[in-house]
């Protein structure tokens, strides 16, 4: 029986082998172009990433519906990697070398990333990441439409440093501990150094992930805030950590105006699931927010709102956009673009066409795509949070600013912008 | 700064002279600017203006976010009615498209600082006396307020009042140019036990390039004197707060773990869809929580008090209906138990997910469990976990008097010790099961409605607790309410020292470690069950 | 009459099982490497780099699979932190690949990239000798192995068993996972080790390498089912039965139930850190969340599905129910949960022999057929039921547990 048993393993093992290589030799068809969408839908990371895939479909469906690419329609093409990072890779290999996608729209946090990295540059694919994420990281194969630490985090800080935010003299370094928090943070001190803050004004405090009880940690950024001087807290909290921190922080009575605490993680789609009371005007800062006022807004949210509809996604009515959505939103468009301008789908010629595209996005300004780092040229938007978890904005860079992927705050990056 | 410094003090020096006059058009123009400068430059105008009435008004609505512009015409929106800002007349009709006017924190405050100080004159002693507190708490700049608080403590009868605008008169004239004025305020703070006043007296020790902050070296002295005072009694109030904060986790551990600790205690089950438990607990009170809005706004403070009940009944339903469904062919076999028992977790969480979406749902604290109670000035204890460390106390107690005073309990208490003999008595071992896996799950629907005032409710939240609740169960000692109180507390009280000490990832790791190498030590946990085991 | 251990490895298979293992070799060996890199990508029989690293992965699942099996289906023990020890060979074999990179990272410098921006200026000590292939070898089999010896050694002298032994091994991998999330830790954070550029000089993204590290894969995991047959066949395996079905009579025999269950415990241990290093360079990314607890528990299920107590089971576990979910995933992204949640009541409930259990019955039943069958054709003969209750070896592990 024993025998009889490993037979049967052997021909098994040899069948799903002919069986997956076989899948491989299925023709695709000429007359549409795959896009591959690469979002957890299942997992930890479903929260988030969730209304990014909508939004990817819902971009596709709009350039369908305006003629396609090339007199070609889009066909989207989604896979789930269930949060799951070696997941990532293998989905990223199947959407390259099963389903040929001519690119693909997906990734969130860098350790997702960086876990499909070797396989875009291996089979020289295109990657679209659209999350905010500490830099230090540029390469051929992928565009980054979120911000790198200088659009976002060291705009918030000076804005924290100035009369009109408060002028702040003492900084908390707050966050979850892993490798965004960690980075963004050593930039920051660095930063922070060079306007001549000292260390004994920095303190640097981190949680582990989904950590709940934030009672010691308030309790100590008000001992440090009791010390003297404008205290300020900088959070680089991960998602689920904020609902516990901000209750903890308005329980105990640190109001913003008093200690005002600025998020690199918190937009509308993670307040949706907030009690915004207690937050009210604490800080946020991003390239986009949906209260943003300009017609390419007005458009995008009502598109997205009807799309919500017609998907029949849970809470339809109260659907909300946010910062990765409109990156997410702005690459399928400039990559199209690119597209057209290529006349080719070719991955090397997409890339090179890329370079110094323009799109009207809905923040309202028109971004542009650096002819040599990859990276977008974003305006910066401070808001504070209201009671309706939409945002105030109480600052903005006068224009986009070009991205700095290498902060010149680590050294050793001396030099190194661009590919 | 300098500019805006001194812009303030001309205005408080005119501020004696301004009132009556209608409000600076100058005024109106610079808050609708988009420039900070000259909306700063504006608010400090209309606090100067304190006495006239419309500049009240402004404030009032600038405080209330209620202000808006409509072309040239500064608004003011209250209700249905649109004001003029300038006059007060109300405006028929409305302007079209009044764009609002925001503020920012640090506008915010100074509003919000000179509404304090303007109220500080009011006739209602309660008004006066928030107004008072507001300012200790945060005064803003002293030299502005000095000549409002001299006039308000001649005029002031009310001794508590009195009190707090001397402790400010102090705070004020730490500004002041006259050394015997500041040692004398230094000296009169040192009697306080606020942070914020040891912040300012920090401030005079401060150096600015090479000269003191504050040049008088007696002063200086006197300073570190009475920040030496503040400390001790600071430290005092620190190592209460520490302690509290371990109860209160402690009680929330309590709360997740106490279902477990009767459901692993009576069956010898792992249920490792106790966390989902929790879940369905939180998922009850929100859903509570759009029932009340939708049907009985008035009462809307009152949900978490009608989700109690039901969040246990319904928690109590789900573990009912695995126990029959699932649990009950396993018995005997912990280890598939366990696997079963993760399957229907996550069969439950992506219920959760499809029914409520992926997103994690709001909860509010209701307006009573919203805020603290200030036990010193650096000590405030939050409602929602004093209610919660009372609520698990009282649960507790139910449970306790459950176990030990009815027959269910007794019959709970059999099945546990000796399940054949209990059976052969007459004990109906395999209701008892039911019943009592009913009332594990319906107590950790009660922790999830816990949950939900301090934590985010969504479809993995209880994953998070899972292993906590385990480590309380295992270090207390299997079927052991006593155990597992002593444990839930300690591990709370020992953690938030830890974090204190280490940091909290580190803390973390620390107390797991601890906890393996315990149960090393005592398999049986704190408190071992008497009884004859042989397997 | 004792037979060298070379002999009772050979006796532990039988001719039949030789052939079967000789045959699955020559396909890893000859035949997927042929049909990979000779055949032109449009043949149907040509194998794509996709398949090959995601059966490549799935094997390595497989190896620590029938790891669990060990311990679980013969020795009683369901350990819920076995990712911890996949993960430390893993990170142990990472930390060669990572060095192999040498000077082609971001920064080019000698130290791994999350070094040079965290600042470090010299590599920790534990990362002494990591660019040498060999001892980065040892170090996925020792440190698992270590961990595991005094984690067993004091648990299993304390006589911690059933469901307490489970959480608490769940314990001890939550913690690890924190350990490795901090960047200070050294391994990289929950980025991990990733962007891998050679092994042992050769491109790590080349077909021929891939091809050998699926060769070797295939090969571990013969090797494991070998082995695991001598071991269960030998009189180390009868009395390590023994003691899942009833450890204090044994103990009462004369037997210390430490010794073997520490054995097997360690080895089980180190052939889990030996496929995390296999692992590691096929899928290209090495980080804590293989520590979760929630990974730990898919193992068991693996085994569950598979067949407890049957050392092919865990293999078709591993393949089923990760092949599943590949599908899943990719057609109903939704409903992969309630997959997985109900195949792990459905199984437990229903097949508590697995699949292969339930091959056993249904042959089993058809036995039983042709048995009534043959009864009815000689009236007079008896009912031959025995076959009715094919017990397979590894029967409930409840016993053992019950007083827990």
């Amino acid at each position: 029986m024993q025998n009889r048993r490993s037979f049967i393993k052997a021909a098994v093992l040899s069948a799903s082998i002919a069986a997956i290589g076989g899948l491989s030799a299925s023709a695709y068809a000429a007359d549409t172009i795959k896009v591959g969408i690469l979002h957890s839908l299942s997992g930890t990371m479903a929260i988030s990433e969730t209304a990014l895939k909508e939004t990817a479909l819902m971009t596709i469906e709009e350039i369908n519906a305006k003629g396609g690419v090339l007199g070609k329609k889009l066909e989207p093409v989604v896979v789930d990697p269930a949060s799951d990072w070696p997941k990532f890779a293998e989905k990223a290999r199947q959407l390259l070398s099963q389903d040929k996608v001519a690119v693909t729209f997906g990734c969130w946090t860098s350790v997702s990333r960086k876990s499909v990295l070797p396989v875009y540059k291996e089979l020289n694919g295109l990657l679209f990441y659209p999350v905010q994420y500490e830099g230090e990281e540029l390469e051929k194969n992928v565009f980054y439409t979120g911000a790198a630490p200088n659009q976002q985090a060291i705009p918030a800080v000076e804005y924290l440093m100035s009369k009109e935010g408060g002028s702040a003299k003492r900084f908390v370094l707050l966050g979850t501990d892993y490798v965004y928090p960690r980075t963004t943070n050593k930039i920051l001190r660095a930063f922070l150094h060079s306007k001549g803050v000292k260390d004994e004004d920095i303190m640097e405090e981190y949680t582990p992930f989904g950590h709940s009880d934030y009672q010691t940690i308030i309790a100590k950024i008000k001992k440090f805030a009791g010390e003297g001087k404008k205290t300020a807290v900088i959070s680089t909290i991960n998602g689920d950590s904020n609902v516990p921190f901000y209750k903890e922080l308005g329980n105990a009575g640190l109001k913003a105006k008093d200690v005002p605490v600025v998020a690199f993680s918190v937009g509308e789609e993670e307040l949706r699931g907030v009690d915004a009371k207690p937050l009210v005007g604490h800080l946020a800062a991003w390239n986009y927010f949906m209260s943003v006022k300009n017609p390419e807004n007005d458009k995008f949210i009502k598109m997205y709102r009807d799309w919500a509809k017609k998907a029949k996604l849970p809470k339809a009515e109260s659907v909300v956009t946010n910062d990765p959505m409109e990156a997410t939103y702005v690459g399928i468009h400039m990559w199209a673009q690119a597209v057209e301008k290529a006349k080719s789908t070719d991955t090397d010629k997409v890339i090179a066409a890329m370079a110094g595209q323009t799109f009207k996005a809905p923040s309202g300004f028109t971004l542009k795509m650096d002819e040599t780092n990859h990276h977008l040229h974003k305006p910066v938007f401070i808001g504070e949070i209201k009671a309706d978890g939409q945002f105030n904005t109480v600052w903005k860079t006068k224009g986009p600013i070009r991205a700095q992927p290498w902060s010149p705050f680590i050294p050793g990056n001396e030099g190194k912008q661009k590919l | 700064m300098k500019r805006i410094l001194s812009l303030l003090c001309l205005v408080a020096a005119l501020w004696a002279g301004s009132a009556g006059a209608a409000l600076d058009p100058a005024i109106l123009k610079g808050l609708a600017s988009d420039d900070f400068d000259a909306k700063q430059a504006a608010v400090a105008g209309l606090a100067a203006a304190g006495d006239d009435a419309d500049a009240q008004r402004l404030l009032k609505a600038l405080s209330d976010d209620a202000v808006a512009v409509a072309g040239e015409r500064l608004l003011i929106v209250a209700g249905d009615q649109v004001l003029d800002a300038a006059s007060g007349a109300a405006l028929k009709p409305a302007p079209a498209n009044p764009e609002s006017i925001s503020l920012n924190n640090s506008l915010r405050q100074q509003v919000d600082g000179a509404l304090a100080a303007l109220r500080l004159f009011s006739t209602d002693t309660a008004e006066r006396l928030a107004a008072a507190r507001l300012l200790l708490a945060d005064m803003g700049d002293g030299a502005v307020l000095m000549p409002l608080l001299d006039k308000a403590l001649a005029h002031e009868q009310d001794p508590v009042i009195k009190d707090i605008l001397v402790r400010l008169h102090a705070q004020a004239s730490l500004g002041s140019p006259d050394a015997t004025v500041r040692l004398k305020a230094v000296q009169e703070l040192g009697g306080s036990a606020s942070p914020a006043v040891k912040a300012l007296l920090l401030g005079l020790l401060d150096k600015q390039g090479e000269d003191f902050v504050e040049p008088d070296e007696k002063v200086r002295l006197a300073a570190q004197t009475a920040i030496k005072a503040i400390d001790g009694r600071l430290a005092w109030s620190d190592t209460a707060g520490q302690i509290f904060t371990g109860i209160s986790l402690g009680s929330i551990l309590l709360l997740a773990a106490l279902g477990l600790a009767i459901t692993y205690g009576v069956m010898g089950v792992i249920n490792m869809a106790h966390g989902e438990l929790l879940m369905v607990g939180a998922y009850s009170a929100y859903a509570m929580q759009a029932l009340f809005r939708a049907r009985f706004p008035e009462f809307v403070d009152y949900y978490v008090l009608a989700a109690v009940p039901v969040a246990f009944f319904v928690a109590a339903a789900v573990g009912m209906a695995m126990e029959r469904a699932v649990i009950r062919h396993l018995y005997g076999r912990p280890l598939e138990t366990l696997l079963a028992t993760w399957g229907l977790s996550l069969v439950l969480i992506q219920a959760a997910r499809l029914l409520f979406g992926a997103q994690n749902v709001e909860v509010a604290n209701p307006a009573w469990m919203s805020g603290g109670v200030q036990l010193a000035d650096n000590l405030s204890l939050p409602w929602n976990r004093l209610v919660i460390v009372a609520f698990s106390g009282f649960v507790l107690l139910v449970v306790w008097l459950m176990m030990n005073k009815t027959r269910l309990g007794m019959f709970v208490r059999a099945v546990t010790q000796n399940r054949p003999m209990a059976g052969c008595v007459g004990v109906p071992t395999a209701r008892i099961d039911t019943l009592a896996f009913g009332i594990g799950s319906g107590i950790a629907g009660l922790g999830g409605v816990a949950l939900s005032q301090i934590a985010n409710v969504g479809p993995d939240m209880g994953q998070g607790y899972i292993v906590d609740s385990f480590m309380v169960v295992v270090l207390g000692g299997v079927g052991q309410l006593a155990g597992a109180v002593w444990a839930a507390l300690g591990l709370g009280v020992v953690t938030k020292f830890l974090e204190g000490w280490a940091g909290a990832v580190i803390a973390k790791i620390l107390v797991l470690v601890f906890i393996i190498i315990f149960i090393q030590k005592r398999p049986q946990g704190l408190f071992a069950l008497k009884g004859r085991f042989v397997d | 009459m004792r037979t060298p251990a070379s002999m009772r490895l050979v006796a532990g298979l039988g001719p039949k099982g030789w052939l079967a293992i000789a045959a699955v070799a020559l396909v890893a060996w000859v035949g997927v490497p042929l049909a990979h890199l000779m055949l032109p990508e449009s043949h149907p029989l040509h194998v794509s780099t996709y398949a090959i690293t995601l059966l490549g992965k799935i094997l390595c699942y497989a190896v620590v699979a029938v790891a669990m099996d060990l311990i679980w289906g013969f020795g009683g023990i369901l350990s819920l932190g076995h990712g911890l020890f996949f993960a430390l060979g893993g990170y142990s074999f990472g930390m060669y690949l990572m060095r192999q990179i040498g000077r082609e990272g971001s920064y080019q410098s000698d130290l791994p990239d999350f070094m040079v921006f965290l600042d470090w200026k010299e590599l920790p000590w534990y990362w002494a000798g990591t660019d040498s292939f060999l001892w980065c070898l040892l170090l996925a089999m020792a440190v698992p192995g270590v961990i595991a010896f005094i984690f067993g050694y004091f648990a299993f002298r304390s006589r911690i068993k059933g469901v307490y032994f489970s959480i608490i091994t769940q314990a001890l991998t939550y913690a690890a996972m924190l350990f490795f999330f901090r960047n200070e830790t050294g391994f990289g954070g929950n980025n991990g080790f990733t962007d891998f550029k050679r092994i042992l000089g050769y491109s790590i993204t080349a077909p021929e390498t891939r091809v050998v590290l699926f060769g070797l894969s295939v090969s571990l995991l013969l090797a494991t089912i070998v082995l695991g047959k001598a071991l269960i066949a030998s009189k180390f395996g009868k009395v390590l039965t023994a003691i899942r079905d009833a450890e204090n009579r044994v103990m009462f025999i004369g037997y210390n139930p430490l010794h073997y269950k520490l054995f097997i415990w360690t080895l089980s241990a180190m052939l889990c850190g030996l496929a995390g290093a296999l692992y590691v360079p096929q899928v290209g990314i090495i980080n804590p969340s293989e520590m979760s607890v929630a990974n730990s528990i898919e193992i068991a299920i693996w085994v569950a599905v598979g067949g407890r107590g049957t050392l092919i089971g865990p293999v078709f576990g591993a393949g089923i129910v990760n092949l599943s979910k590949t599908w899943f995933t990719t057609s109903f992204p939704e409903y992969w949960l309630f997959f997985l949640g109900l195949l792990f009541i459905l199984v437990t409930l229903y097949l508590p022999q697995g699949v292969v259990g339930l091959w056993a019955k249904i042959k089993a039943r058809k036995a039983e057929k042709a048995a009534l069958a043959e009864a009815r054709a000689s009236v007079a003969a008896p009912r031959a039921p025995a076959a009715a209750d094919a017990k397979m070896p590894g029967g409930a592990a409840a016993t053992v547990a019950k007083g827990a």
